[in-house]
């Protein structure tokens, strides 16, 4: 489905199958995600977008039962190529989690982790790449102070947004968001909902989310999936004011799911 | 409502009654043994027993050259065992997910676990001892790391398995290989429980007797070259608390309690580290 035509696509999804094993996650999937918009994947539970998502830098490839077929075009190259380079493709594509997964060490060695896999920085620059993505994930005014303390002992909040920090500190592209908010309070949702929409200048974004107010407030595309089909994908405002689809309806309004 | 309220209340009673029993009873025995202890072994604890060697019957002495051995033997089977064991450990659990390689490791290792360590000091004596035609140092620090192994591989890889696989594919999101990954994000979250393996391990070793006895032997007089058989703490206690001389077995119980002292002390610092760690992490 081509919704997004009239932005620029920056990830083509062709013909995508998805598979645990034997079982068939993702049917078929096509969709372009827009270059420097917010793109979010709702559905049920069990419906395939966070697989979705998880295809695009090739997540799966941890687990040996998981396997996809089709093309995910980035920049001209197929992701799911098997002599994709995986490190660079995941330079290129950050991505955060449902859980803050701080690493054990210190703010500053989490955020100087991933920078130091791609880029042999000075200590200056390297202490200016810290501060700038701390301070693009609206996290720098609170820890400025404790950089070396461990980035286990900040709430959980604070933790989601470093985890934040760290992707974007490696300059991606593009930034999966797999339902950041989830295990937050409303007052952290809020401020990670605000740092998506200033994130946008720079990055593409895309979000999984449980949470339709969510998908509404931050997204400039939605797409709902439904035991692994792409049932409706569009602008978040047709999406939600005037689907094309009876599900899509359902679901946004409730009936259902 | 109150009838289903006082059933309850009774029920958990009788459990709270039936648990602390329980544990009266193990901690009677426990108490028993640390106080025969300290009974015995505190008034056999003099200077002498640091300064001088295991003597021959009927004239005074100490253990020193005992305690010597222990260390040297301790220390190497650790420095042996440790790093086997982790490896062997972090193998099993990050990259043991196929294949054969893993699970028959798995297994094996659990046998080693729980055979009796006097087979392995056989073991050694056969492919060992036997071999070179003379008891050694070496001979015990090898049962030693027989012995620590298992302990650390089972203990590094059930702490490498409670790291949630969100860390790990947290690291792999940034492109961090996987040896990067391994490195520095799940052995250095697992790094407390791990050490806790190590100090268990420590501890485990520091008391065996059985795979000394047909390795190290024992020594009367001072020895550091481990190529000689060297005295330890455990074969000396079991040599002198079944000798008919009054002065061997205060000797016995001075030594006795000096296992079980650092033994006690290893396993608190191993707590205490274990709960800063955890605090702070």
């Amino acid at each position: 489905m081509n919704a997004a035509n009239h932005a620029t696509p920056r990830i083509v999804v062709k013909d995508l199958n998805f598979y645990y094993g034997k079982f068939l996650a993702l049917k078929n999937i096509n969709l372009d995600i827009a270059e420097k918009k917010v793109t979010a994947f709702i559905g049920p539970s069990g419906c395939g977008k966070s697989t979705l998502l998880r295809t695009f830098n090739r997540m799966y490839q941890l687990y040996p039962q998981q396997t996809a077929t089709g093309a995910i075009m980035l920049d001209g190259d197929n992701i799911l190529d098997k002599h994709q380079d995986l490190n660079k493709l995941r330079a290129k594509i950050g991505m955060v989690f449902q859980k803050p997964t701080p690493f054990p060490m210190s703010i500053y060695d989490n955020i100087a982790f991933g920078v130091k896999l791609y880029n042999n920085l000075s200590k200056n620059d390297m202490d200016e790449r810290v501060e700038w993505a701390l301070k693009k994930a609206a996290l720098w005014v609170e820890v400025k102070d404790k950089l070396k303390q461990s980035g286990m002992g900040l709430s959980g909040g604070q933790q989601q947004r470093l985890c934040i920090a760290r992707a974007i500190a490696v300059k991606p592209e593009v930034l999966l968001l797999d339902e950041p908010t989830s295990a937050l309070d409303p007052i952290s949702t809020a401020h990670i909902e605000k740092l998506i929409d200033e994130l946008k200048e720079d990055f593409t974004i895309v979000i999984v989310t449980h949470n339709m107010q969510q998908a509404a407030r931050v997204s400039d595309y939605t797409a709902y999936m439904y035991l692994g089909d792409l049932v409706e994908f569009g602008d978040t405002s047709t999406v939600f004011t005037n689907p094309k689809r009876k599900e899509t309806e359902d679901y946004i309004t409730g009936r259902f799911g | 409502m109150f009838d289903l309220y006082a059933r309850r209340r009774l029920t958990n009673a009788i459990g709270l009654t039936v648990a602390i029993l329980a544990m009266a009873f193990g901690l009677f025995w426990l108490c028993w043994i640390l106080w025969t202890l300290l009974d015995h072994g505190l008034p056999a604890l003099t200077l002498k027993v640091f300064a001088q060697m295991t003597p021959p019957p009927g004239s005074s002495g100490g253990l020193l050259n005992a305690i010597y051995g222990s260390l040297l033997m301790t220390v190497g089977g650790t420095l042996v065992g440790t790093p086997i064991g982790i490896m062997a450990g972090t193998y099993l659990a990050e990259y043991g997910h196929r294949g054969w390689l893993a699970p028959v490791t798995r297994f094996i290792n659990d046998i080693l676990l729980s055979a009796p360590s006097i087979v392995i000091g056989l073991f050694i004596y056969e492919v060992y001892v036997v071999q070179v035609k003379h008891f050694s140092g070496w001979a015990g620090t090898m049962a030693l790391a027989i012995i620590v192994i298992p302990i650390v591989i089972r203990t590094t890889e059930n702490m490498l398995r409670l790291i949630p696989s969100t860390l790990r594919e947290a690291a792999a999101a940034l492109g961090a290989p996987q040896w990067q990954i391994i490195s520095f994000v799940t052995l250095r979250a697992a790094r407390a429980g791990i050490i806790t393996g190590v100090m268990l391990g420590i501890a485990r070793i520091s008391g065996e007797t059985a795979p000394l006895l047909f390795t190290s032997l024992n020594n009367q007089f001072w020895n550091s070259n481990m190529n000689q058989p060297m005295a330890n703490l455990p074969v000396v206690i079991f040599q002198f608390a079944m000798s008919p001389y009054a002065d061997w077995q205060d000797l016995a119980w001075g030594g006795a309690l000096l296992i079980t002292a650092s033994v006690l002390t290893l396993n608190i610092l191993a707590r205490v580290l274990f709960r800063q760690r955890a605090s702070t992490h």
